[in-house]
């Protein structure tokens, strides 16, 4: 047995792009133990939901995430309007649906981004960004902003997108289809990049139930876990199965992700085709009162919103839970074993997104 | 199975021309939705506060006895819900960002009486 070092990770290194410090225990190369800490940026945006009206929180929340913002102000309109009894107009549960897909392809492809520059492969980096750059585009189209939206609010969307907007990003989004396929080749096909992927990082099926992972994470160990079946949107309507793998390990991770990317494609796909006229929003009456949890499907997994009113228009309690604060002790339990220089690959596959977790 | 798959990518991207714009020789392209900063049009104001009584950052503010409406752009969200609110729709959305500045400055409007029959020359003039 080789002697015990502690080494520090983070919340400032090199190949670490997010503020989360783990103490490394290693032995000769190998990590024994993994501790996580967090607590580096906390924000504290749902204390502001004393100061702000309920229907100005969305532009709060958004900001919980700067890559699912989108998905983050819709939980939180579906929190107060199942509070408040509000029934969202069928065009603008379509709308969000579209808007949160785009979402869920932009933040893989970044994901796709960052895993390659983990393992130091900087032109597919380089490559998946700049077809990410394309999705912003059409979100800045439709939106008006490229991180930030506001177009969600309570009782339905703020903005209409016309038919022929959406059917140009479905046209702009079959075009990059095949450029997405030639880089996402890379992953699943390419000898360096499979040797630093697979096997590595495994996390069973039984291990991931019992820590909770959520989001790719989950669905890459076997775990059938996603909020889209639960009813929210129009997942059922599009005919939505979530994308499951069975390996568990770092590979299979990137394999869900990429999958999914395709599977958000079509359905915003058909989502263009199905699309009724109407009304994108109702007026919404009275302040909320009561208590309400929202679930919703996030590009990282399962994310939890809690509002609770009292009758004023102001709500008494906000809670976020988002889905890296899940996948944390799927991560320690992962790093057990692994090999040192694997650290920055495994933190990555859970897609980290320390900055929400500190919401 | 193999390695360097993304070799034709590569190839290509050599020969393409780059994917970025040289900013600021070649301007940006807006688009009509883009949230850029807000713009009033001064002699339509009348100074009722509401779209400073919604805006969820309090970066206008509005001076009835002095007449002035002010806006903090480095406050502003973009959010537009004062375009949404303002009930003489006199505040509207620029499809352009303002110039990055070092300090942070609050743009001071003055808002011209209003005129029964408003004279588009004497509004000018203001
Ligand atoms: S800009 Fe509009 S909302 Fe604001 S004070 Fe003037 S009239 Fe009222
Ligand atoms: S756009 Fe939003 S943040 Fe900016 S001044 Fe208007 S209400 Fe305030």
């Amino acid at each position: 047995m080789g002697k015990r070092t502690i080494i520090p990770f983070g919340p400032q290194h090199p190949v670490l792009p997010e503020p989360i410090h783990l103490d490394l225990v290693i032995e000769d190369e190998t990590v024994v133990e993994a501790i996580p800490s967090i607590g580096f940026i906390h924000r504290g945006l749902e204390k502001l939901v004393e100061k702000k009206e309920y229907a100005e929180m969305v532009y709060v929340i958004e900001r919980v995430c700067g890559i699912c913002s989108f998905g983050h102000g819709w939980g939180y309109c579906a929190a107060v309007e199942g509070l408040m009894k509000v029934e969202v107009p069928t065009r603008a549960n379509y709308l969000r649906t579209i808007w949160h897909e785009l979402s869920r392809v932009h933040s893989h492809l970044l994901w796709l981004g960052l895993m390659a520059d983990a393992f130091g492969f900087e032109s597919l980096f380089m490559h998946c960004w700049r077809l990410r750059e394309t999705i912003l585009d059409m979100f800045e189209k439709t939106t008006g902003g490229r991180v930030i939206f506001s177009v969600c609010k309570v009782g339905g969307v703020r903005k209409d997108v016309d038919n022929e907007t959406l059917g140009g990003i479905v046209d702009g989004l079959n075009k990059i289809k095949a450029e997405i396929k030639g880089l996402t080749d890379v992953f699943i096909t390419d000898k360096s990049v499979k040797n630093r992927t697979l096997g590595v990082g495994v996390l069973s099926k039984e291990k991931a139930m019992e820590f909770g992972a959520v989001g790719p994470v989950a669905r890459a160990s076997g775990v059938l876990q996603d909020m889209r079946l639960t009813g929210k949107g129009v997942y059922d309507e599009l005919g939505f199965e979530p994308v499951i793998e069975e390996g568990g390990d770092c590979y299979a991770r990137t394999a869900v992700r990429i999958r999914e990317v395709f599977q958000s494609i079509e359905l915003i796909e058909t989502a263009a085709k199905g699309i009724p006229d109407g009304d994108i929003a109702i007026a919404v009456k009275g302040n909320p009162d009561g208590e309400f949890v929202a679930r919703m499907e996030q590009p990282r997994g399962e994310a939890f919103y809690y509002a609770k009113g009292s009758g004023s228009k102001f709500l008494d309690r906000m809670r976020v839970r988002t889905p890296t604060n899940q996948n944390i002790p799927a991560l320690v339990q992962m790093l057990q074993g692994a090999d040192l220089a694997d650290v920055p690959v495994l933190v990555l596959t859970i897609d980290p997104c320390i900055s929400c977790t500190e919401r | 199975m193999g390695t360097f798959k993304i070799g034709g990518v590569v190839l290509k991207s050599l020969f393409n021309k780059p994917a970025t714009l040289m900013y600021p020789v070649i301007p940006r392209k807006w688009e009509e939705r883009t949230r850029g900063s807000i713009g009033i049009e001064e002699a339509s104001c009348i100074l009722c506060g509401i779209c400073a009584k919604k805006c969820p950052t309090h970066a206008i503010a509005v001076a009835k006895d002095q007449r002035t409406w002010a806006i903090e752009r480095m406050q502003c969200i973009q959010c537009g819900s004062c375009v949404e609110t303002c009930p003489k729709k006199c505040l509207r959305m620029i499809p352009e960002y303002t110039a990055p500045g070092t300090e942070k400055i609050t743009d001071v409007v003055s808002i011209p009486e209003q005129q029964k029959q408003p004279k588009p020359e004497a509004a000018a003039a203001e």
